[in-house]
């Protein structure tokens, strides 16, 4: 399928003056792909050139289309020496490849240098026509659309979620280079620029491969990273979920189902992990890989077979034989899978069914040692071991996938810590059936859905728990058993009940280590791994329980490696769900109890921890509702106890326990501090300072609690770097250090976003890295989003009033419930009124009863779902009265779009998937930005802040201006995913690597969507995909 | 532990309005986070001095960054590094464009040369801005100046085109550069109690009627030089003064009829000619005006005189400059 580029240089602005002596410039164009280049006309003495060039036309392969970028070079011609360099300018044209982004990329880009920055902008118009040949062997994947986004992006409906995808290429870096030596800094940042695009190219081009041999039309949750190796080369690594995707006509796009921010809560459905059963695993270091045992490529086969069995996982719990009978059909399907693994964070409704707990996995490796660091063969060999222990710790939590799926690296010198944690999970296998043959699952799953507690019950077998838990019955209903805490890396889903608000909490953790060589380096850093990881766990118990809450969401550790420390750094958005139990205190309990002054040091503080969480419960909200015995009936938590083994539900009805509880004395946590390590932890647990009033902030997509926000958004990235000053460190001076940093800068931030109070920062993103010996680098991205906070407490009412109506009309149905698939737990309440007790008989299988019927003949359907895939027919069917029901229910808009900024040309960026008070209409194609930047003259420029500030600004500029030429008016789900900042004052030098990517968008305020929608069909939102078709 | 570098990068480019008066006002960052706490925001947010440095220190550094886009204010609104809403961009610009009245009157009438601004360090002490501010301002006066100055059309119209500045504000920069142009002195002890308003008032007239471009509004140099061709005619209404019985008829013409109207009347039999001595002898503002209506308005009774049309185009302007100067 090859094609033609178009290219036109249309004019250029607020050049830089060139020569001195006119105080103009004589500027001209060239216009690169691949290896062709055209050049424009010099127009001359100008600061404002008018070219109007021609068309410029390359004839490619589609397959260069894809892997490379087109250059434009801006020049300054010089009659008597060589022509001087204005900047460049490259396009990514991979949005033009698919028929539903853009048509056209046309518009005013800045002109970039990597020393001087920003040098003007030029007006650029290009376009590509495809010609179709798919009879071709195919080396391209022109047509799969990439997002960012980690859920399914609205305006579309999946039809299939196929699974994980991955890829990673490697290169030598044009910096360690020998040619490096003897070229200028522009050059050699040119060369890496380039190289990265051309290997970003081909890694999306490769991917895109797999994801059409899975009969997948596109990748969601597409993670792209850079790992700068130094000697041993540069790697381009990405993930990604493999999804068939059916675009949603234009009258459904309009539905709740498809984008209103209310409908974000609706929409991604369940995840949820219970018990804060962290596995984790820490390889010894020092592989010496050979680099033989696996090639990069992961096989990617039957990926539609693969869940087929989980559902039965859940609805089997308590079913005995029936339970192992699914689990062995599961099993057998997953053996056919590799990594039944998923990017995705939020998900359809009825998809994610049990959640494990968080699964992690770490591994030390010495880049020195790869024997053939030119080939991808060792890192894929190292990815894939992790990857398999992922698998391995999800299948010992009984389950069958892993959900928020990342992986991650942190390099010094020649250690590489390799990452990867995941969220264990059940998913429901009917999603993917059912998609094609019924129309729209959401809306059946809506009516199916239990209250929003399944995903809190245990997928592992209580008599055989892979860690300790304290498991008690599920407070919503009543049937299952939970975890008493809850850690995750998924957002919450839409229909979890919670009480009161979420809140970010952080743990940070730092530790020495001797400077090392080699093995003795990475056997240093891979002993401490375990430990470090057990205190960020211990400190995110502690920190969660002060505030009163009993989950966590979104959980992303990081562990950081730098010369003579580790640095770790988990964040997280605690919660309340209604499903667990209420935390217990924390305790605090010292070792010479005789010592007067000591016992009432420790009583002090024991009163200092219990009025912190007094005062949180407040402050976030949290008092859920006494659940009044007389009402719920018999079924009883179980008592807790300490030991593994519990007994099993039936035995169960204690009330006196069930008193215990509500009081929340039962398990309560204990601390002992015997040493001044355990005094330091209580004390840093207790310097944590709650934002201000006014301000809220997550680490998730939308915040627990919140769910009327206005228009009003702000996205920032914030970089601190600190040197650490007393030459002998210790871990507690660190510890305190780096916990400073991170208060300090958030208070900074809550200082300085003030003006938008009542707001909420979400999607809170930390990242810490030790660039140098005595340096700590934080970068945080988040948005701020205002809310209104008369109408919050509303709304929540609507939603627990609206769930429990839904419950009840559900017990119609729930009644025809086959029976003998749950003997167990109904036999075991027998006394429970029939109302709730057949709520929560649905929850707790977490299929529905229809789809039970079918359970035995799953395999069946699978292997007919996927041949009617792989014909290419998808039925869409989205069923309108079903969802107009939830446009009702929330929402916020009114007051907002009068104060929006209506102004042409301003592009909003954001971290979320959405665009508070405003529908996504059409996404454009995925935005993956790479820019350095250096500076020879950094005093001149301001010193290190001037010089990063600025460059920051510039790169927003740059995402800013490829939206806006794409027709986009935001970019969603962006991140920033690499600032690598380097600097040597004494030389007046600083160096700076930014990669950033997100997905542009063209949005609509809902305010002018009515209007819109009131005069029927929206051009911007439906060119071209009304017929809703795959590629197959 | 220090911070070796702090910054924030909004998509939307954060200002705060009342550190960026203390910047214009010429604060260093320590003493604007000095003036910031003692306002009390600390009590009122519940920061930290740190936080406060540090948010000063934030946006000094992207108001030092949009200086260069202010100084061409056009630029400021077609670049695309910062995303500043378009109320927000006007404030800016109007705001790094203000001056303050102590500071306008020492330089009003001054050549906008190095010369002056050498002596901007006196001009601070005496006025209280700040060396820095006073830069600020005189720069963009000269900035400004050197603009507009060989342009055509209307003053306050290129001042306006090219500054993006308000009515009100190009029209006082129409004033200042019309002052540097003519080098009107108006630092004279005799006119120290007019304001800057005052001045800008007659400014404005003399623009308007004294200028070429009062009578071709397609000249270069139209709205800044006076009118080479008026002041030379203007000699020829020396005639009212220099021929005593052309002053005689006049005078008597005039007095007969304000006779009885005016309660200062003896005063200005004796001081006519001479408005200057009014103030100090406390003529009632009406009482000048009425007298100065008279006085232009006779003149067209005065037989030998030729020069109507020159007469009114200097007294119309005139009579009102005075009457605005006419104050405490």
């Amino acid at each position: 399928m090859p094609g033609k580029l178009k290219v036109k240089i249309v004019a250029g602005r607020h050049l830089p003056v060139m020569d001195r002596a006119s105080d103009l410039t004589d500027a001209f164009v060239e216009v690169k792909f691949g290896n062709t280049t055209f050049k424009t006309d010099v127009y001359h003495k100008s600061l404002n050139p008018q070219w109007n060039s021609e068309w410029f036309k390359f004839e490619v392969d589609d397959e260069d289309l894809q892997d490379e970028p087109l250059q434009i070079t801006v020049l300054d011609h010089d009659t008597y020496s060589a022509n001087d360099a204005i900047g460049k300018v490259y396009i990514d044209i991979d949005p033009l490849l698919y028929s539903e982004a853009a048509t056209v990329i046309s518009g005013w880009f800045p002109i970039y240098d990597t020393i001087h920055g920003i040098r003007g902008e030029i007006n650029v118009v290009v376009k590509v026509d495809l010609f179709n040949d798919l009879n071709r062997f195919r080396q391209s994947s022109c047509g799969v659309k990439f997002f960012c986004t980690t859920s399914i992006p609205k305006c579309y409906r999946a039809v299939i979620i196929h699974g994980f995808v991955e890829e990673l290429v490697v290169n030598e870096d044009p910096e360690y280079q020998w040619i490096d030596r003897i070229r200028t800094p522009r050059a050699s940042n040119e060369a890496r620029q380039r190289l990265i695009s051309l290997m970003s190219g081909e890694l999306q081009r490769k991917i895109g491969l797999k994801v059409l041999e899975m009969r997948g039309n596109a990748v969601v949750g597409y993670l792209q990273c850079f790992d700068l190796e130094g000697e041993s080369g540069l790697v381009v690594r990405a993930i990604g979920t493999a999804c068939t995707l059916d675009k949603l006509s234009s009258t459904a796009a309009f539905l709740p189902a498809c984008n209103s921010p209310s409908k974000e809560m609706k929409e991604s459905p369940l995840v949820h992990p219970p018990s804060h059963g962290c596995r984790s695993t820490h390889n010894s270091p020092i592989h010496t890989a050979t680099g033989s045992r696996l090639t990069q490529n992961f096989s990617v086969s039957v990926p539609t077979l693969i869940y087929t069995g989980m559902g039965s996982g859940s609805a089997g719990k308590e079913g005995g034989p029936f339970k192992a009978l699914l689990r062995q059909q599961t099993q057998s399907a997953l053996e056919q899978r590799e990594f039944p693994f998923f990017t995705l964070t939020a998900f359809p409704p009825g998809f994610l069914v049990h959640v494990g707990g968080v699964v992690s996995a770490r591994s030390v490796k010495l880049l020195d040692r790869i024997h053939n660091p030119d080939e991808p063969e060792t890192r894929d060999a190292w990815w894939a071991e992790i990857r398999q222990e992922i698998k391995s710790h999800a299948k010992a939590l009984g389950c069958h996938a892993v959900v928020g799926y990342s992986e991650s690296t942190s390099i010094c010198e020649e250690v590489c810590i390799l990452s990867a944690s995941g969220t264990a999970a059940v998913l429901n296998p009917r999603f993917l059936q059912d998609g094609t043959v019924e129309g729209c699952l959401e809306q059946r799953q809506e009516e199916n859905l239990p209250p929003g507690c399944g995903f809190c019950h245990i997928p592992y077998d209580e008599l055989n728990m892979p860690f300790p838990a304290h498991l008690t019955y599920c407070y919503s209903c009543r049937k299952q058993k939970v975890p008493d805490v809850l850690f995750t890396t998924i957002d919450l889903p839409t229909d979890a009940t919670v009480v009161g608000k979420g809140c970010l909490i952080q743990a940070r953790l730092c530790r020495l280590k001797k400077k090392a060589q080699a093995e003795a380096n990475a056997t240093a850093i891979s002993n401490l791994l375990p430990f470090m990881e057990y205190e960020v766990h211990t400190q995110l118990m502690n920190k969660l329980k002060l505030k009163g809450m009993n989950a966590l969401f979104g959980l992303r550790i990081q562990i950081t490696v730098g010369e003579n420390m580790l640095m770790g750094l988990a964040s997280a958005t605690g919660v309340y769900l209604t499903a667990l139990p209420t935390p217990g205190g924390i305790q605090i309990a010292g070792k010479t109890p005789n010592d007067g002054s000591y016992e009432q040091h420790i009583s002090h503080m024991q009163k200092k921890i219990n009025d912190t969480i007094a005062k949180n419960k407040e402050l976030y909200e949290i008092n859920p509702p006494e659940i009044p015995e007389e009402i719920i009936g018999s079924p009883i938590p179980e008592p807790r106890q300490r030991s593994r083994l519990l007994r099993s539900q039936s035995e169960s009805s204690d009330e006196v326990i069930e008193l215990d509880l509500s009081h929340g004395k039962k398990d309560a946590f204990v601390l002992e501090i015997d040493d001044t390590d355990a005094m330091e932890d209580v004390h840093s647990l207790l310097t944590d300072v709650p934002p201000p009033s006014g301000f809220y902030s997550c680490n998730t997509e939308i915040m627990p609690g919140i769910n009327n926000w206005t228009s009003e958004i702000q996205m920032f990235t914030s970089v601190r770097v600190s040197r650490l000053s007393n030459i002998n460190l210790t871990n507690q001076t660190l510890n305190k250090n780096f916990n400073d940093l991170c208060e300090n800068l958030l208070k900074s931030l809550y200082f300085k976003l003030r003006s938008m109070i009542p707001c909420c920062l979400c999607h809170v993103n930390f990242t810490v890295s030790l660039p140098e010996d005595e340096l700590i680098q934080i970068t945080v991205t988040a948005v701020a989003i205002t809310f209104d906070k008369h109408q919050a407490v509303q709304t929540t009412k609507t939603h627990v009033e609206k769930s429990l109506q839904r419950a009840s009309a559900d017990n119609e149905e729930l009644l025809q419930f086959p029976l003998e698939l749950c003997t167990d737990s109904l036999a075991s309440h027998p006394f429970s009124p029939a109302k709730e007790h057949l709520e929560s008989a649905s929850s707790n299988s977490g299929i529905p009863a229809a789809q039970r019927d079918r359970c035995n003949s799953w395999i069946e359907l699978i292997k007919l779902k996927a041949q009617t895939i792989r014909r290419g027919s998808i039925k869409t069917t989205v069923s309108v009265e079903k969802a107009s029901p939830l446009t009702e229910g929330h929402f916020r808009q009114r007051s907002a779009p009068a104060c929006a900024n209506s102004t042409v040309g301003v592009v909003k960026m954001t971290p979320l998937s959405f665009i508070p008070g405003a529908k996504i209409t059409k996404y454009l194609g995925i935005i993956n930005m790479f820019f350095i930047r250096e500076t020879t003259s950094l005093r001149e420029e301001g010193g290190v802040s001037g010089f990063l500030h600025a460059f920051i600004a510039e790169v927003f500029a740059m995402v800013r201006a490829h939206v806006a030429a794409l027709g986009g008016n935001a970019v969603v789900s962006y991140i920033m995913k690499q600032c690598v900042f380097m600097e040597n004052p004494n030389k007046n030098q600083a160096q700076c690597l930014i990669n950033v990517s997100g997905d542009a968008v063209i949005f609509v305020r809902e305010s002018e969507l009515e209007i819109i929608s009131a005069q029927q069909p929206i051009a911007s939102c439906q060119p071209a995909c009304s017929g809703g078709e795959i590629a197959t | 532990m220090t911070n070796e570098l702090d910054i924030f990068v909004g998509n939307t480019t954060l200002i705060d309005e009342d550190v960026y008066r203390l910047w214009l006002d010429g604060y260093s960052v320590s003493d604007a986070v000095g003036l910031r706490v003692r306002s009390g925001i600390l009590e009122q947010t519940g920061a930290t001095a740190g936080v406060l440095q540090s948010d000063t220190m934030d946006h000094y550094r992207t108001f030092h960054m949009l200086e260069r886009l202010l100084h061409t204010p056009p630029k400021l609104l077609h670049q695309l590094v910062f995303q500043i809403p378009p109320s927000r961009q006007a404030l800016l610009i109007e705001r790094y464009y203000a001056f303050d009245e102590a500071f306008v009157r020492e330089v009003l009438g001054k050549k906008l040369s190095k010369g002056t601004k050498k002596d901007l360090d006196d001009i601070s002490t005496k006025t209280g801005v700040t060396l820095k501010s006073c830069r600020r301002q005189f720069d963009n006066f000269k900035r400004v100046f050197k603009v507009v100055e060989e342009m055509r059309g209307s003053l306050a119209g290129n001042i306006q085109q090219h500054f993006l500045l308000s009515d009100r504000l190009a029209r006082d920069y129409a004033a200042v550069v019309f002052f540097a142009n003519n080098r009107f002195e108006t630092g004279k002890k005799k006119l120290q109690y007019l304001t800057f308003g005052d001045l800008a008032f007659c400014a404005e007239l003399m623009i308007q009627n004294w200028t070429p471009g009062a009578v071709d509004s397609q000249v270069d140099d139209m709205d800044v030089d006076l009118d080479k061709e008026f002041l030379q005619d203007l000699k020829e209404l020396k005639v009212l003064v220099a021929d005593k019985d052309l002053l005689d008829l006049h005078k008597s013409l005039v007095c007969t009829a304000l006779r009885g109207k005016l309660s200062v009347f003896p005063e200005m039999e004796a001081n006519f000619k001479f408005i200057e001595p009014c103030r100090s002898d406390r003529w009632p503002l009406n009482d000048v005006r009425l007298f100065l209506n008279q006085y232009s308005a006779s003149v067209h009774s005065l037989d030998g005189f030729r020069h109507q049309a020159l007469w009114d185009r200097y007294m119309v302007t005139l009579r009102s400059c005075l009457l605005r100067m006419y104050h405490d």
